[in-house]
C-alpha cells in the first residue's frame, strides 16, 4: 500500500477507535434520531397518504439534521492538545488526512442511516424492504455527498469560535442540490417505481458527489493551513 | 549550520512581533531562547517549525529554504509545543503508531514499545492517555519526534510540568540528541534547565534579540543579572 493510502487508513482507524472509546458522536446521534422520530410522529398524525407523500422528505431531514450533529464535531479531537498542528506538520499530502476523515464520517452516517431507516419502517409501518435494494443506492451516493461536503466545511469552521453557528449556516445552502436529487430519488424508489425512473436525479447526485469530493481534495492543505 | 535566520521579522497587523532577528544554530549544537511572555519565542520556534510565515528576512532550516519549501524542512524537524499533540482516547502506544504512520515511519509495535521505554513510559503503553499527568504527555511528545529521527528538535517550555526527575531525564535526552548531531532550539522560562544542555543562550525581548552568548560564558547569576537588566517586567527594554 501507498503512504498516501496507508496515511488515509490511520487516520480512518484513529476517528473510529476514538468513537468507539467515547461514543460522543454515536449516542447523541441515536437518541436525535429517536427524538426526530417522534416529534414527525406527532406532527404528521396518521394520516398514512400524508405521511407517504412527507417521508422522504422527512428521511433525509433525519439524516441532515443527524449529519449536522456529528460531523461538526470530527474536528473537535484535532483541537485538544493541538494535535490540529502536529497535523500539519506531518509530512506529505494532506489530502490523505480529508480521504481518512471523510471516510470515517462516511461510516458513522451509514451507521446512523441504518438505524434510522429500521425505525423509520418500524414507526410508521413502511414497507422499506421491497425498495431496499434501490434505496440503498440512493442512500450510499447521498452519504457520499453528505460526508464529502460535511468534512470540508467541518474543517473550515473547526478553528473559528462560532463554528456551531457557521458550520450549519455555511454547510446548509451547499446541499441544497445534494437534498433535491436524493429526496426527489427517494420519492421515486419508496414510490415503487425503479431506480431507472429516477436516472436524472442520480446522475445529478453522482455529479455532485465527485465535485464535492474533489474540491475537498484539492483544497483541504489550504484549510489545514490556514 | 542547521538553522540561519536573517532579518526575521513577524507582524501581525500593525502589531509587530518579531523584529530583525538573525541567528544561526550549527548541528550538534542546543540554541536556548529565553525571554519574558511576549517576547516573542513561540512565534520564532513556530516560524523555524514553518508554522508562521515571517513578513520580512530569510531562514534556511537543514540547508532548505524554509520559506520556500516548508514540506521538506517538516521532513526533517522534531517539534514538541505547549500541546502534546496527544489523542485522549488513544492508549500511548496508539498515539505514536497513528504519528509514526503519519509521518511515513516504521510504526512496528516493537520499535514503538522501544521509544516508549526511551521516554520511560513502558509501563503505561496500553492505558489511554486520558489518565496521563501533563509530564507523562510531554514525554510521549518526545517519544513521537524521536521515532522521526529529526535533525533539528524545537521544543517550547519543555520543563513546564515536568518533576525534578523528569527535568534530569529530559536534560540527558537532550544532550544524547546533540551528541549524535541533532541541534536543538528550546524557548524557556527555567534558567537552572537552560544552563544544563545550552551551547548558546539568547534572550529576546519585545520582539528583539537582546543577547546572543555561549553559554559557558555565562553563569547563572550573571545570566540572571543580564535577563534583569534586558527586561522589566512587562516584557519589554528598559
Amino acid at each position: 500500500m501507498t503512504a498516501y493510502g496507508r496515511r488515509a487508513l490511520v487516520v480512518l482507524w484513529k476517528d473510529l477507535l476514538t468513537e468507539r472509546r467515547s461514543k460522543e458522536s454515536l449516542n447523541a446521534l441515536f437518541f436525535f434520531s429517536l427524538l426526530l422520530l417522534f416529534l414527525f410522529q406527532f406532527a404528521l398524525g396518521p394520516d398514512r397518504e400524508r405521511l407517504q407523500s412527507a417521508l422522504p422528505g422527512l428521511l433525509w431531514l433525519g439524516f441532515v439534521l443527524a449529519g449536522l450533529l456529528g460531523l461538526g464535531r470530527s474536528f473537535i479531537a484535532e483541537r485538544d492538545n493541538d494535535c490540529w498542528e502536529g497535523l500539519l506538520l506531518t509530512p506529505g499530502d494532506k489530502s490523505a488526512i480529508y480521504l481518512g476523515k471523510l471516510l470515517a464520517n462516511f461510516i458513522l452516517m451509514t451507521v446512523v442511516e441504518v438505524v434510522l431507516v429500521f425505525l423509520f419502517g418500524v414507526f410508521y409501518n413502511v414497507d422499506l424492504w421491497s425498495a431496499l435494494g434501490p434505496l440503498t443506492v440512493v442512500l450510499f451516493l447521498g452519504t457520499v455527498g453528505l460526508s464529502a461536503v460535511g468534512t470540508l466545511f467541518a474543517a473550515m469552521t473547526a478553528q473559528v469560535r462560532a463554528r456551531e453557528l457557521l458550520f450549519p449556516v455555511l454547510l446548509l445552502p451547499v446541499q441544497v442540490p445534494l437534498l433535491l436529487a436524493t429526496v426527489s430519488a427517494t420519492q421515486i424508489v419508496l414510490g415503487g417505481q425503479p431506480l431507472a425512473d429516477a436516472a436524472a436525479w442520480l446522475k445529478l447526485l453522482v455529479g455532485a458527489d465527485i465535485v464535492y469530493l474533489v474540491i475537498g481534495l484539492l483544497t483541504f492543505e489550504f484549510i489545514l493551513d490556514a | 549550520m542547521m538553522i540561519t535566520a536573517v532579518g526575521l521579522g513577524k507582524s501581525y497587523g500593525k502589531t509587530p512581533v518579531l523584529d530583525g532577528v538573525s541567528l544561526d544554530v550549527p548541528a550538534g549544537s542546543c540554541l536556548v531562547l529565553l525571554g519574558p511572555n511576549g517576547a516573542g519565542k513561540t512565534t520564532l520556534l513556530r516560524i523555524f517549525a514553518t508554522l508562521v510565515r515571517p513578513t520580512a528576512g530569510a531562514l534556511t532550516v537543514a540547508g532548505v529554504d524554509a520559506l520556500r519549501d516548508p514540506e521538506r524542512v517538516r521532513a526533517a524537524i522534531g517539534m514538541v509545543a505547549h500541546g502534546s499533540y496527544v489523542y485522549e482516547d488513544l492508549t500511548a502506544l496508539e498515539n505514536l503508531r497513528f504519528w509514526a504512520t503519519m509521518g511515513g515511519q516504521d510504526a512496528s509495535e516493537g520499535r514503538l514499545r522501544a521509544a516508549l521505554a526511551q521516554v520511560e513510559l513502558e509501563a503505561v503503553a496500553d492505558e489511554r492517555a486520558r489518565t496521563f499527568s501533563s509530564g507523562m504527555k510531554r514525554r510521549i511528545g518526545l517519544a513521537r519526534v524521536a521515532l522521526g529521527r529529526p535533525r533539528l528538535l524545537l521544543l517550547d517550555e519543555p520543563f513546564t510540568g515536568l518533576d525534578r526527575q523528569g527535568r534530569k531525564w529530559l536534560s540527558e535526552f537532550l544532550l544524547a540528541f546533540k551528541s549524535g548531531g541533532g541541534a536543538v532550539v528550546l524557548a524557556t522560562h527555567s534558567f537552572e534547565g537552560a544552563l544544563g544542555v545550552a551551547d548558546r543562550i539568547a534572550i529576546l525581548t519585545g520582539g528583539r534579540l537582546a543577547l546572543d552568548q555561549p553559554a559557558a560564558e555565562l553563569s547563572r547569576e550573571g545570566l540572571r543579572r543580564i535577563y534583569d537588566d534586558l527586561t522589566d517586567s512587562n516584557g519589554r527594554t528598559p
